[in-house]
This record gives C-alpha cells, sequence and structure tokens, in this order.
C-alpha cells in the first residue's frame, strides 16, 4: 500500500527516459551535480487520515527513516491525499499546518505526577505511573462497587469513577477502551459525541 | 450524515442552518461549489451571523440564536398551508396516515402527561391506536382529525410568516423567499440537502431542531435521494466511530440500548429491546436484537459467556439514572466521585460553565489525564494568571498525565461524518515515551487484573475472564480489534431453511450482520460494522476511487456502515413500483427479481413491491416518523426559548411561564440560580469555530496560532457604538457565570434584529482560545455558557446565552 516517492520517481524515470526530463532542463548531469537529493525523494510516504474534522481527509505522512528499530522515523512533510475521494488532494488551514500540530512543543513526552497540593509536575516511569494509578482505581472500586441494588437486583456498577473517552482515538482503540470499562463495571462514560 | 459527503455534488438546493461548513468543514463544503458550478444548484444560509458559508450563498438570511424551530415550524406551515409536499412519498412512507390516541393533546405549550414537578412528559397517550392485532390504525385518506398529517397541520397552523418574523428576527419576506426555494423541491425528481453541525444539537431544544427539518424533508420526499438527507457535519475525525463504538453511558457498542435496574433478567431485557412490527409485512429490523446483543458479550467474554449464565448479561452494569457528561460532572461537584479520566478530552475548556468544571475537579481523589497534549484541563490546579485563578495548595486532586500518540503514530480505522471507515496507517513513533490509546489502556487494564488475581477484591469476575485474545496482550493490535469488531462465526453458521447448508465456516470472518445469531455461535463488537472485515479481508483499507454511478458512491473505497450502504434509507429513492423518483439520479430500483442499482440495497434484496415492505426498516412502522413517540419534549417539535433569553416570555405562548424553555429540559439543583436574565444581561452570545482552528488542539500547533493568535470576539456596528467599542479594543463579556477578555472584532457580518418590539444584538464568541498552548494565553469560553443542556441528548446550551459587554 505504501510506494516511496523514490520508488514513484524511478518508476518515472524508467517510462520518461532522459526525454521530457532533460528538455526541462533537468540533465542527468545536471542531477549528478546536486548537492543532495531532495528529502521527498527518500522519505517514506504514509496513506493517513486528518484527525481534526469528520469530513476526515485523506493525508500523505512524509517520513525519513524506514520505521524499523535502528532508523526511527521521523516525520517531515504532510500533504492532501489526492486519490482520496473527498478531499481530492485539499486540506484547509487546519489540515495545512498539521506537521506542527506534529511537533508541538506542548507534546507529552513521559508519563508525570502532580501530587496532592503540589505546584508542580513530576517526571515518572510508566511503570510507577501504572501502579499508582491502578492502585487509587481498586481502592475506589473495591470501596464503592455495588453489586446488588436496594431491591436486591444485581446491578454490578462502579459508578464513583468517570471517564470521558476521545474522539481523536480511531475505532479500535474506543472498542477497547469500551470493552474495558464496561469490564471493570462502569458507568460514567461519556464521549466528546456528546458535545 | 444519511448520506455523504461527495453525494453533496447532486443536490438541487443546499441548505445551511444550524452551522457553517465553508469554515468548520471546508474540504467537504468545496461538493457544495461542486453541485453549484456542475448543476446549477442554490445555497441557502441561515445563520445569526453573515459567515463564510454565506458569503457564497445565492440567499443568506439573518436569525436570532436559539429560535430555529421557529423558523423551520413557519416551513412547515407554508409547505402544508400551498400543498407543497411529495403526496406519495409521505402517504405511504411516512406516519402520516397513523391515528394517535385520543388522550393526546397540546394545550399552550404543553404536551398532554406534563408533569411539572419532575419536568418530563408521561407519553402514554403520545402513541398509536391500535387494532386487534397490535397493528397501528391508518386513515390512508389523511382525513381524520386524530391522524398524524391533520394533528401536524393543526400544530404548525400557529407558525405564520408574522410571528415566524417576529420571534426569529429574520425578515418576512426573506423567510418567504426561502420557503420558496424549499418547497420547489417537492418535486420528486428535486432534492434538497441539508448541511447542520453543532449550531442545532447545542441548544437545550437541540434534537428538535434536527427533527423539524427532518419532518421538512420527509414532506418535501427528500429522504433517501442521492442529493437529499440530513447531514449532520460532526466533529472529530472519528466522533463518528466513537459515537457507533457507543463510548457513553446509554448504549453499548451498536446502539444497542444499556441495561439499567428495570432489566432485572437477560429475557426481561432482551424482550423489552426486541420490538414488533407495528405494520403487517414490515422487516422492523430490531428484531434482530438478541442476535446483536448475544454476539457483543461472546466479543467481551468468549467462553465464560454460555447461554446458561445468559451470556454473562449480570456481568453488564446497570445504569440508575442518567451518566452523561454533564450529570457526570454534577456528581463530581457534590462530591459523589472519586476518581476521573480524560482520555482525548479536554472538560475544563469544552463543558459548560468552567468554574463549576474546575470545582468539580478539585473534588476528585485522582484524575488521569491521556492525552498527546498538556490541555488546560490537566492543569486545572495550577496557577495561571488571570485565566485560572486558583491555590494550587487548596487542590488536593492527585493528577497524572500519560503521553498518548497522534493520528498518524498509530494505525487503525476512522468513521468519516458519511460513516465511511478509512484505514490509515503509522507513519512514526510518537514523541519520547507516547504510547498509543490501546496500549495504554491495556497497561492499565492488564495491571488491574493482575492485582484482582493475585489480591482479590470487589466482583473480580468480569475483570479475570474479560476475553483478551490478542497475540501480544500489552499490545492488542488494530487489525485483531478491528476483526473482533466485525464479527466471526465460532461454530459453523448454517442456513436456518436448510441446517445441512454452512454459510460461515467455524472460526471465519462473517459477511456481515445478516450472519450473527442470538445461540452464541457467532461473536462480534458492533453489529453495524459487521462484515467490515470479512474473509475477503479489511475493507476499511480499500482505496478504489472508481465510480461508475457518476454519483460518487465509491463503493470499493473503504467501508461505510450498514453493510457498505452509501445512502440511507435508499428504497425511498424510488417510488411504491420500485421506479427512482429522479431517473437521471438513480440509487436503486426494482429489476423484477431483486432491488439493484448504484448503492446496498436498504431492503430485503427480494422484497418485490407489491409485497410493500416500507423503507425505514429500522422502524417497527417500517415508515418515518412525522410524529415521534419516543422524543423527551414533544412529537411535534415546539418552539421554546433558551435559558437564557432576551424576551419576558415565549411569543407562541405569552402566558404561560411553564413554556416559555422547553419544559422537559433537565435543570439541576443549583444551575437554575446560575441563569442570568435580559435585564442585568440584554445580549445574545453564540459560541463558533475558526476555519484556522479546531477545537483547542490547534492553540498549540504553531502555524495555527500564527494565523489566528489571540482571543476575540465579534459584534455589530450598531452595538459598538452604543457602546462606545472600537475595533481592536481590549473587552469585557460577562455572563451570570464568570468573564472573558478579549479584543473586539467590529462587523457588519453581525446585525441586530428586530425581535418581539425590541432590539436584540448578538455577540460572536470563538471558542479556540485557553491557558496552555502557543497562542497567546488567553480566557476559556466556557466560562461564560450555562450549565444546562437538550431534553433528549443533554448537549449542553453553548449557542444561545445573555452577556453583557463593557470596555475592559
Amino acid at each position: 500500500m505504501q510506494v516511496t516517492r523514490r520508488q514513484f520517481f524511478k518508476i518515472c524515470s524508467a517510462g520518461l527516459g532522459g526525454s521530457s526530463i532533460a528538455m526541462l532542463g533537468y540533465s542527468p548531469t545536471a542531477a549528478l551535480a546536486e548537492v543532495r537529493e531532495f528529502k521527498l525523494a527518500r522519505a517514506t510516504e504514509t496513506r493517513n487520515m486528518c484527525p481534526y474534522c469528520s469530513v476526515s481527509c485523506g493525508v500523505l505522512a512524509y517520513s525519513i527513516g524506514d520505521k524499523s528499530k535502528n532508523a526511527k522515523a521521523e516525520i517531515i512533510h504532510i500533504e492532501g491525499d489526492p486519490d482520496n475521494p473527498v478531499n481530492r488532494g485539499t486540506l484547509c488551514p487546519k489540515g495545512a499546518g498539521l506537521l506542527d500540530m506534529v511537533h508541538s512543543p506542548n507534546r507529552l513526552k513521559y508519563p508525570e505526577v502532580r501530587e496532592p497540593g503540589s505546584n508542580e509536575w513530576k517526571r515518572i516511569s510508566w511503570d510507577e505511573a501504572i501502579a499508582r494509578i491502578t492502585k487509587h482505581m481498586k481502592a475506589d472500586r473495591d470501596a464503592n462497587f455495588i453489586e446488588k441494588n436496594a431491591e436486591g437486583t444485581t446491578v454490578n456498577r462502579w459508578n464513583t469513577f468517570g471517564f470521558l473517552a476521545s474522539s481523536a482515538a480511531a475505532n479500535e482503540p474506543g472498542y477497547l477502551t469500551s470493552k474495558i470499562l464496561r469490564g471493570l463495571g462502569v458507568v460514567a462514560l461519556d464521549t466528546q459525541a456528546r458535545i | 450524515m444519511t448520506n455523504h459527503w461527495v453525494d453533496i455534488k447532486n443536490t438541487d438546493l443546499a441548505i445551511i442552518m444550524g452551522g457553517n461548513a465553508a469554515e468548520a468543514h471546508p474540504c467537504g463544503f468545496k461538493w457544495v461549489i461542486e453541485a453549484k458550478k456542475e448543476r446549477k444548484a442554490k445555497l441557502v444560509v441561515v445563520d445569526p451571523r453573515f459567515t463564510r458559508s454565506a458569503s457564497v450563498a445565492d440567499f443568506y438570511a439573518p436569525i436570532r440564536a436559539g429560535s430555529d424551530i421557529a423558523f423551520l415550524g413557519g416551513v412547515i406551515n407554508y409547505l402544508m398551508t400551498n400543498d407543497k409536499i411529495h403526496h406519495d412519498y409521505v402517504k405511504n412512507y411516512t406516519n402520516a396516515a397513523f391515528l394517535i390516541d385520543e388522550g393526546f393533546k397540546f394545550d399552550d405549550g404543553l404536551f398532554s402527561g406534563y408533569n411539572a414537578e419532575k419536568r418530563s412528559y408521561d407519553k402514554s397517550t403520545w402513541s398509536y391506536q391500535k387494532d386487534k392485532d397490535g397493528y397501528a390504525m391508518v386513515d390512508e385518506t389523511l382525513q381524520s382529525p386524530n391522524c398524524v398529517f391533520q394533528l401536524m397541520k393543526k400544530h404548525y397552523s400557529r407558525y405564520t410568516p408574522e410571528l415566524v418574523s417576529k420571534v426569529t428576527g429574520t425578515p418576512k419576506e426573506d423567510f418567504l423567499r426561502i420557503c420558496g426555494m424549499i418547497a420547489e423541491t417537492a418535486a420528486p425528481n428535486k432534492t434538497m440537502t441539508v448541511l447542520y453541525a453543532l449550531g442545532w444539537t447545542e441548544h437545550t431544544v437541540g434534537s428538535q431542531n434536527i427533527r423539524t427539518m427532518a419532518m421538512i424533508q420527509l414532506l418535501l420526499g427528500n429522504m433517501g435521494m442521492a442529493g437529499g438527507g440530513i447531514n449532520a457535519l460532526r466533529g472529530h475525525a472519528n466522533v463518528q466511530g466513537i459515537t457507533d463504538m457507543c463510548l457513553y453511558s446509554e448504549v453499548l457498542p451498536g446502539y444497542l440500548s444499556a441495561p439499567t435496574d428495570a432489566d432485572k433478567t437477560h429475557e426481561e431485557y432482551l424482550a423489552k429491546r426486541t420490538p414488533k412490527a407495528l405494520r403487517p409485512g414490515q422487516m422492523n429490523f430490531p428484531q434482530n436484537f438478541p442476535k446483536w446483543f448475544n454476539s457483543l458479550m461472546k466479543a467481551f467474554y468468549g467462553n465464560a459467556a454460555t447461554k446458561e449464565n445468559g451470556f454473562c448479561y449480570d456481568w453488564v452494569p446497570k445504569k440508575d439514572g442518567a451518566y452523561d457528561a454533564m450529570d457526570i460532572f454534577e456528581r463530581m461537584h457534590q462530591g459523589k466521585m472519586t476518581g476521573f479520566a480524560c482520555q482525548g478530552f479536554n472538560p475544563l475548556a469544552s463543558m459548560a460553565n468552567k468554574r463549576k468544571i474546575g470545582d468539580a475537579l478539585a473534588k476528585l481523589k485522582y484524575l488521569v489525564i491521556i492525552d498527546p497534549l498538556a490541555t488546560d484541563t490537566s492543569e486545572f490546579w495550577k496557577h495561571h494568571g488571570e485565566f485560572n485563578e486558583v491555590d494550587a495548595s487548596k487542590i488536593q486532586t492527585e493528577v497524572f498525565r500519560l503521553p498518548a500518540n497522534l493520528f498518524a503514530e498509530d494505525a487503525g480505522s476512522f468513521t468519516n461524518s458519511g460513516r465511511v471507515a478509512q484505514w490509515h496507517w503509522k507513519a512514526a513513533d510518537g514523541p519520547g515515551e507516547s504510547k498509543g490509546d490501546s496500549e495504554i489502556m491495556a497497561a492499565l487494564f492488564l495491571r488491574l487484573k493482575e492485582l484482582y488475581a493475585k489480591d482479590g477484591g470487589k466482583f473480580p469476575d468480569a475483570i479475570l475472564n474479560l476475553a483478551w485474545p490478542y497475540r501480544q496482550p500489552a499490545k492488542p493490535a488494530p487489525e485483531e480489534l478491528l476483526m473482533e469488531i466485525s464479527g466471526k462465526a465460532l461454530a459453523d453458521v448454517t442456513d436456518p431453511a436448510d441446517k445441512t447448508k454452512v454459510l460461515v465456516k467455524a472460526g471465519d470472518q462473517v459477511p456481515g450482520f445478516a450472519l450473527l445469531r442470538d445461540d452464541g455461535s457467532t461473536s462480534c463488537g458492533n453489529w453495524i460494522y459487521g462484515g467490515c472485515w470479512s474473509q475477503a479481508g479489511n475493507l476499511t483499507a480499500r482505496r478504489d476511487a472508481s465510480d461508475p454511478s457518476g454519483l460518487g458512491q465509491t463503493l470499493n473505497w473503504g467501508f461505510s456502515w450498514p453493510a457498505n450502504r452509501r445512502i440511507l434509507y435508499n428504497r425511498a429513492s424510488a417510488d411504491m413500483a420500485g421506479k427512482p423518483w429522479d431517473p437521471k439520479r438513480p440509487v436503486l430500483r426494482w429489476t423484477g427479481t431483486a432491488w439493484g442499482g448504484n448503492d446496498i440495497p436498504d431492503m430485503r434484496p427480494n422484497a418485490a413491491p407489491d409485497e410493500k415492505v416500507m423503507p425505514f426498516i429500522m422502524a417497527p412502522e417500517g415508515v418515518a416518523r412525522l410524529f415521534s413517540p419516543i422524543m423527551a419534549d414533544g412529537p411535534f417539535p415546539e418552539h421554546y426559548e433558551p435559558f437564557e433569553s432576551p424576551l419576558d416570555s415565549n411569543p407562541f405562548h405569552p402566558g404561560n411561564a411553564k413554556a416559555k424553555s422547553n419544559p422537559a429540559a433537565r435543570v439541576f439543583k443549583g444551575d437554575m440560580d446560575s441563569f442570568g436574565t435580559a435585564k442585568d444581561f440584554p445580549y445574545v452570545a453564540t459560541t463558533y469555530r475558526l476555519v484556522e482552528h479546531f477545537h483547542f488542539w490547534t492553540k498549540h500547533a504553531h502555524i495555527n496560532a500564527v494565523l489566528q493568535p489571540e482571543h476575540f470576539v465579534e459584534i455589530g456596528e450598531a452595538l459598538a457604538k452604543e457602546k462606545g467599542i472600537q475595533a481592536g479594543d481590549r473587552v469585557k463579556v460577562r455572563s451570570n457565570r464568570g468573564h472573558i477578555k478579549a479584543v473586539a472584532v467590529v462587523t457588519k457580518r453581525i446585525r441586530a434584529l428586530e425581535v418581539d418590539g425590541k432590539k436584540v444584538h448578538t455577540i460572536g464568541i470563538p471558542l479556540h482560545f485557553g491557558f496552555k498552548g502557543v497562542t497567546k494565553p488567553g480566557y476559556i469560553t466556557n466560562t461564560l455558557t450555562p450549565f444546562v443542556g437538550d431534553a433528549n441528548s443533554q448537549t449542553p446550551e453553548y449557542k444561545a446565552f445573555l452577556v453583557n459587554i463593557e470596555k475592559a
């Protein structure tokens, strides 16, 4: 599904030979004289979707690095996907700024905690974050879980813990979140779809 | 959307009301321009502001925020009085002919059954008269005074052009001109498309705003047609998908109504949700509810879910009341919640009445933020100057912030507003130690499971037995999850007519929801997505944009739920004999042996027209509801004023204070006192979005912050003059709940309107700013908005409230 621009260029040049490209002034000699290759020529192109509004425009994300462990990919350019039948390559001012969203200085990079009464964040490990959060959750659930209501009906709910789910998440984590929360007995559950 | 983005190009008339597609959905809006260019379609915009959409409209009319039902009820009156309706469609495909209980009444703004103390209705008289077999009775002549058609005509006869203009502020001649344009699409071969967004939903009458327009579309015969429909232009790229996965308390994945305390047993639960057909021979598709629910339980609990234990029905938590976001914050504010998590959600900025939200969060023991960005909510406890005046030392909430990936850093499917699910691929890892949402949820769940296995605790069964068949338990793959959502056969699924014929082999993915069973032999995480990952593979990943129909259906691009159907109710695009109403834009036709054409039929494929199986297969009636017995606030929409209104009374019911604002909208104790009156807050405010920003995300992106760096409010020239405000002045906008300061933009785009004999000014307030981000630090707009929501959806009333303004 993914064709790199470099492969694309190779395919093109095989078809065009030296004819039209040379006529436009891009002779092979001139190309060899370039200081470096075009960035997009060595980028990996990935089909993705703009996460903003519900037009869900198709985008092409270009990254350098082949996504393997020793060549971590970095996204260097995002543009509209001209094959997408809805946006046909166009992007609005929101979508056109996606690269700055990906590289926002306000991206969270590691787990943090702000302790009661404190005025600052403290960096913690994932392991510590998960351990501390689940300790809270279990204590809360064990203290407040309702197995039967006053009439004796089995209700199995935990309503002292609430969850607001993301509409920016994909269907798969959305479904998994729903499955897990119902499994825990959560009923105070809502989503951005409401507002 | 009942239709889809590209289908907008097939319309004859686009009406944008309660939205501003040119600004909020620009790349979808271009299909309106395509329709204008290629089909000579017209565009009508009705909005309090002369928006970017209005700037390219053929006709624009202003309207007072919060008076849409008055306008649309007036359109209904116009169509019925002037006989501009699609008769065959209305008679056959709607409940116009159905007879209503003789006890049904509407009296000075209140429907029969109102209980003022509970602010709700006993709906027993809002029902069909039934015959001895339990079928609804009809009068095909449409003449009975108790048939829906006559009741509706009477109800809307009060919506005269004069009264409409008095309530909405829309000049009468503008209103009538729009009525005339709409009425032209009553011709069987003409269609109108309706594009709306939060400008309709974010009112205490939000659901009824939309319903009124749906009724108009039914009178005109525009539902199911190419270029027609009711099209909600929704929020996020996957807000539709997350709605479908049902991450809200009322429903389980696939809109399966969640159990409540009243549903004591599995049998009782299923029986209440499995309706009987209300007319002979109808498909009554919800009769399959047990198949959908039991298959969901197999996806959730695998082998633990058996016929004997009601497929683990008792493990599903039962609701004892409302748990929508406003209700959750109300509980939190009352100190009834211990913990809370926000996944990609910034409620401090996006919920109504910021002060109440901040106070509520401060009462929690723990708060977990799962987000790619440092949100305002994550720092609700931190003093950010005048924008967030709190004392951290007094706030005891322990706050965790977990870094999540963004769109480009995970694979998965997003479902667009047109119900088309499209797969996307991962382009790079997220920054630092960030993880995908599935991995984060799995980490929390697996640790809890370990704790319950080791230490025990309250009701561990549902936790220990939650089906977890993922190859890497800590990293459920999106492919595995979508396959689970789509569904598979656990045992051979056979043909009910011939048990020896195997339709789906054990272990295979099901080709669609029609193959789901209620006996535990199938598993399906969300029936409406059934078949999106069939034996043919991941259909959401399809990228064949070919369009032989020319209608833009692209049936091999992605997967559109349900069943890859692109236009809902498409059977209604053909007449009773199965011939398309518009032969130039045929969606479906009866070929003599089956339904076929340019879409997946929304009909049993071999239902011959003379069987009279009607197109609205999800309704037990088989037809669409002009009269809806299930709404909380009335079977016919009625105009009610916003909870904060510039008027002293509802001009439709000047003598009845109970009918001023929606009598069935929920108001929490204490919140009634937080509403302001026109005496102190004389101006109508409405919030909106800008083309350069998306909600509260893009204030973190440099280029968007450069394009729109600072909070502003928009006021008309007349009000600016009255208040001595110049463009560029800093102004303070106050509501009864707090204030914001911002830069004034003085504009011709908002005009003062004559409403009920007085001049009403409107102030427009974009919502994108806050104290976290790379834009200039600013106030949160929702400091101003009231904590009250729509009677049906509990969506807060962000679009019409009262403020005052002065130079800061």
